[in-house]
C-alpha cells in the first residue's frame, strides 16, 4: 500500500474505533444474549417456530413494513415525477417542502397525527360536520394509524432515490418514443417506468428494512394494541425482562436485513442508489 | 420540432402529400424519426429498439420479427440484434436509429441534427453512410443541420431558415451559385460583400460604383436593383483570379495581402484593397501562380457573371 493511502486509512481510524468501542461492540454483546440466556444454546430461536406470539409480532411488522412501502412508493413516485418535470426553480421549493419533515423529531409528528385522527381529532370532526360520517372513525390506536404515520416518515426516504434515477432519464427518449409512434401513456410505461425502476427498487428496500425497525411510530400510534417487532423487543426485555427472547428476535432482524441487502447489493449498485455518480 | 408535431406553428399548415396534418400529434404522424444523439433506449437491446415502433402499433410478434430482422439487414446490424446500445459505436448507433425509424415504413423520415454531437471525421464518414442508405431506401429524407456542407453533400433540395424563416429553397447548386440574400450566401460556403451604389441598371447588366472603383456586374431582371439604389455583391473566394502583368479581366482591383494561410489543398489570401475592404481569394496551391507573402501587392480580377447582387438581410 502507499504511503498516502494509509495516511487516508489512519484519518478513519479515530471513527472507526469510536464505531467499533460503542457501536459494534454493545451490539455483538446484546446479539450473544440470545444463545446464553436463559441457558446456553438456540432454546429462544425454537420459539420462532413454536410460540404464536412471535410469530403473530413478526407476521404483523412485515404486513405493516410492506404497506407501507407500497403506499410510500406510490406516492414518492408521483412526487419524484412531478418535481423531474418541474422548473429548477419549482424543484428546489418541491424539495424543501419534501425534506422538511425530516427535520421535525418523529415524537412530535406522532403526536401530531394522534391529535389529528383520535376520536375527536380535527379529521373525525370535519367529516361528522360535513355529513359523510356519524360515529367518529377509529383512525387511530391501529394499524391504520400506524400505516399513516408510517408512510408520512416514509415518504422521503422514497422520493431521494427514485428521484436521483429520474435525473438521470435522457428527455430526449421520451420525445423519441411519441415520435415513434407511442401515445403518451405508452412512452411513460415503456420507456421511462423501466428506467426508472432501479430507483424504485433502491427505494423499497430501503423503504422496507426502515420500516421493520419502526419504534416511536407504532408505539404512539398502535396505542399498545397492535405490536411489532421494535416495540415487542422493548417489552420482553424492559418489561417481562425475558433477554433471551428480546435479543432473538433483534439478531434475527439484523440478521435478516444485512441478507436482504447482501441480496440487493448484487442486484443493484447501492452508491448509485443515493446518487452518486457510478 | 413542426414537422414532427411537437411544437405547433404559430402560421400556416404542415401538409403531407396534400392533406393538412397540424393538428396531429407527433405519434399518429407515422414518421419515422431520427434524434440528435440517436435517443436509443438504453434498458432495450438493439433489436427491442427497432421493434419499439412495431410494438406500439400492436404488431404481432411474428411480424415484428420478421420486420426488425429485415430493417437491420438494410443496415447491416443483424448479427448485433442482441447487444445494448452501449455497447455499439457511434456509427453502428446511428444505423440501429435508423433501422428503428424506417422499421414501420414511414412516409417521410425525419432527422434532427443526427450528426451535430460527432467529431468532424466521423460525422464525414456518418454522411456517407446514411446518403447510401438514402439511396438505398428511396424514401424522403428531412434532415436538419446546422452543418452547411452537410446540407450541401446530402441533399436535394435545401431550404435555409432563419429565425424560423424560410429564405430560400432549391437544389444545393442553385443556393450555392444564385444565393437570394446575404444570410444564404454566408451560411452555404464563404463569401465576400461587395458594397456599392448602382449608376447604370440596364439589360446587360449593372454598373456599380464603390469608391474609385466601377464594377460590371451581370444580373438577371429579377434582381436587377434599380439606378441609384445601394447594391450588395457576394462574390465567392474560388471565383477571384490573380491577375499576371499586362492581364485583363472585366472587374479589377489591385491590393496587398494584408494576411495567408496555407489549408494544404489551397492558399487563403486576404488581400487589402482601398475601395473594396478586405476581399478573400482562394487559389490552389499546387503550381500557385506566387509565393504569397504580407505586403505583396497584387491585382484581383473576375468576371461580370463571377458574382451574385444578394439582398442586405444580415441585421
Amino acid at each position: 500500500m502507499q504511503r498516502s493511502a494509509i495516511g487516508w486509512w489512519l484519518l478513519l481510524l479515530p471513527a472507526f474505533l469510536l464505531m467499533t468501542v460503542f457501536y459494534i461492540a454493545p451490539i455483538l454483546q446484546v446479539l450473544t444474549i440470545s444463545v446464553t440466556e436463559p441457558e446456553l444454546g438456540f432454546g429462544n430461536y425454537e420459539r420462532l417456530l413454536t410460540n404464536m406470539g412471535v410469530q403473530r409480532v413478526i407476521g404483523t411488522t412485515l404486513r405493516i413494513g410492506l404497506v407501507t412501502t407500497v403506499i410510500a412508493l406510490l406516492l414518492g413516485y408521483a412526487l419524484a415525477y412531478v418535481i423531474t418535470l418541474a422548473t429548477p426553480r419549482a424543484q428546489r421549493w418541491w424539495l424543501l417542502g419534501v425534506l422538511l419533515p425530516l427535520w421535525i423529531s418523529v415524537l412530535v409528528r406522532a403526536f401530531a397525527w394522534v391529535t389529528l385522527l383520535r376520536r375527536q381529532g380535527l379529521v373525525n370532526q370535519g367529516l361528522q360536520a360535513a355529513g359523510i360520517i356519524e360515529a367518529p372513525l377509529a383512525l387511530v390506536w391501529n394499524e391504520f394509524g400506524i400505516v399513516i404515520g408510517m408512510v408520512h416518515y416514509m415518504v422521503p426516504y422514497a422520493v431521494l432515490p427514485i428521484l436521483a434515477s429520474m435525473r438521470e432519464i435522457d428527455p430526449r427518449l421520451l420525445a423519441a418514443a411519441r415520435g415513434l409512434g407511442a401515445s403518451r401513456r405508452t412512452a411513460f410505461l415503456r420507456v421511462f417506468l423501466p428506467l426508472s425502476a432501479p430507483g424504485l427498487v433502491a427505494a423499497g428496500v430501503l423503504v422496507f428494512i426502515f420500516s421493520l425497525g419502526f419504534y416511536i411510530t407504532p408505539a404512539i400510534l398502535g396505542g399498545g394494541k397492535t405490536l411489532m417487532a421494535a416495540e415487542w423487543i422493548k417489552l420482553q426485555i424492559l418489561d417481562i425482562i425475558r433477554w433471551g427472547l428480546g435479543t432473538m428476535l433483534a439478531t434475527v432482524m439484523v440478521v435478516a436485513i444485512l441478507v436482504t441487502l447482501g441480496i440487493f447489493s448484487r442486484i443493484v449498485d447501492l452508491r448509485r442508489m443515493f446518487g452518486a455518480r457510478a | 420540432m413542426t414537422i414532427a408535431g411537437f411544437v405547433a406553428p404559430s402560421a400556416g399548415m404542415v401538409l403531407l402529400d396534400g392533406s393538412d396534418i397540424t393538428p396531429l400529434p407527433p405519434e399518429r404522424r407515422d414518421f419515422g424519426m431520427v434524434f440528435q444523439g440517436y435517443a436509443l433506449f438504453p434498458h432495450m437491446t438493439v433489436a427491442e429498439n427497432v421493434a419499439f415502433p412495431l410494438r406500439v402499433r400492436g404488431l404481432s410478434r411474428a411480424d415484428r420479427d420478421a420486420k426488425v430482422r429485415a430493417a437491420l439487414d438494410l443496415v447491416q446490424l443483424d448479427r448485433f440484434a442482441d447487444r445494448r446500445p452501449s455497447q455499439l459505436s457511434g456509427g453502428q448507433q446511428q444505423r440501429v436509429a435508423l433501422a428503428r425509424a424506417l422499421v414501420f415504413d414511414p412516409a417521410l423520415l425525419l432527422l434532427d441534427e443526427p450528426l451535430s454531437a460527432l467529431d468532424k471525421k466521423l460525422r464525414a464518414e456518418l454522411q456517407e453512410e446514411l446518403k447510401a442508405l438514402h439511396r438505398r431506401v428511396g424514401r424522403t429524407f428531412v434532415n436538419v443541420t446546422h452543418d452547411q456542407d452537410e446540407a450541401l453533400s446530402l441533399s436535394d433540395q435545401v431550404a435555409i431558415l432563419n429565425h424560423g424563416r424560410l429564405i430560400q429553397l432549391g437544389a444545393p447548386e442553385a443556393l450555392y451559385e444564385q444565393p437570394r440574400t446575404r444570410f444564404v450566401a454566408d451560411f452555404l460556403g464563404k463569401s465576400n460583400f461587395l458594397q456599392g451604389l448602382v449608376q447604370e441598371s440596364h439589360l446587360g447588366g449593372l454598373r456599380v460604383q464603390s469608391g474609385a472603383t466601377t464594377l460590371v456586374q451581370q444580373a438577371p431582371r429579377a434582381l436587377r436593383p434599380v439606378a441609384g439604389s445601394p447594391a450588395l455583391l457576394s462574390l465567392r473566394p474560388e471565383k477571384i483570379a490573380l491577375l499576371a502583368a499586362g492581364e485583363t479581366a472585366e472587374n479589377m482591383v489591385e491590393g496587398h495581402i494584408a494576411a495567408w494561410s496555407y489549408l494544404g489543398a489551397g492558399f487563403l489570401l486576404v488581400v487589402r484593397t482601398a475601395d473594396l475592404g478586405e476581399i478573400r481569394v482562394t487559389l490552389p496551391s499546387w503550381r500557385a501562380p506566387i509565393a504569397p507573402a504580407e505586403g505583396l501587392a497584387v491585382r484581383l480580377g473576375w468576371s461580370a457573371d463571377a458574382a451574385v447582387p444578394v439582398l442586405d438581410d444580415a441585421a
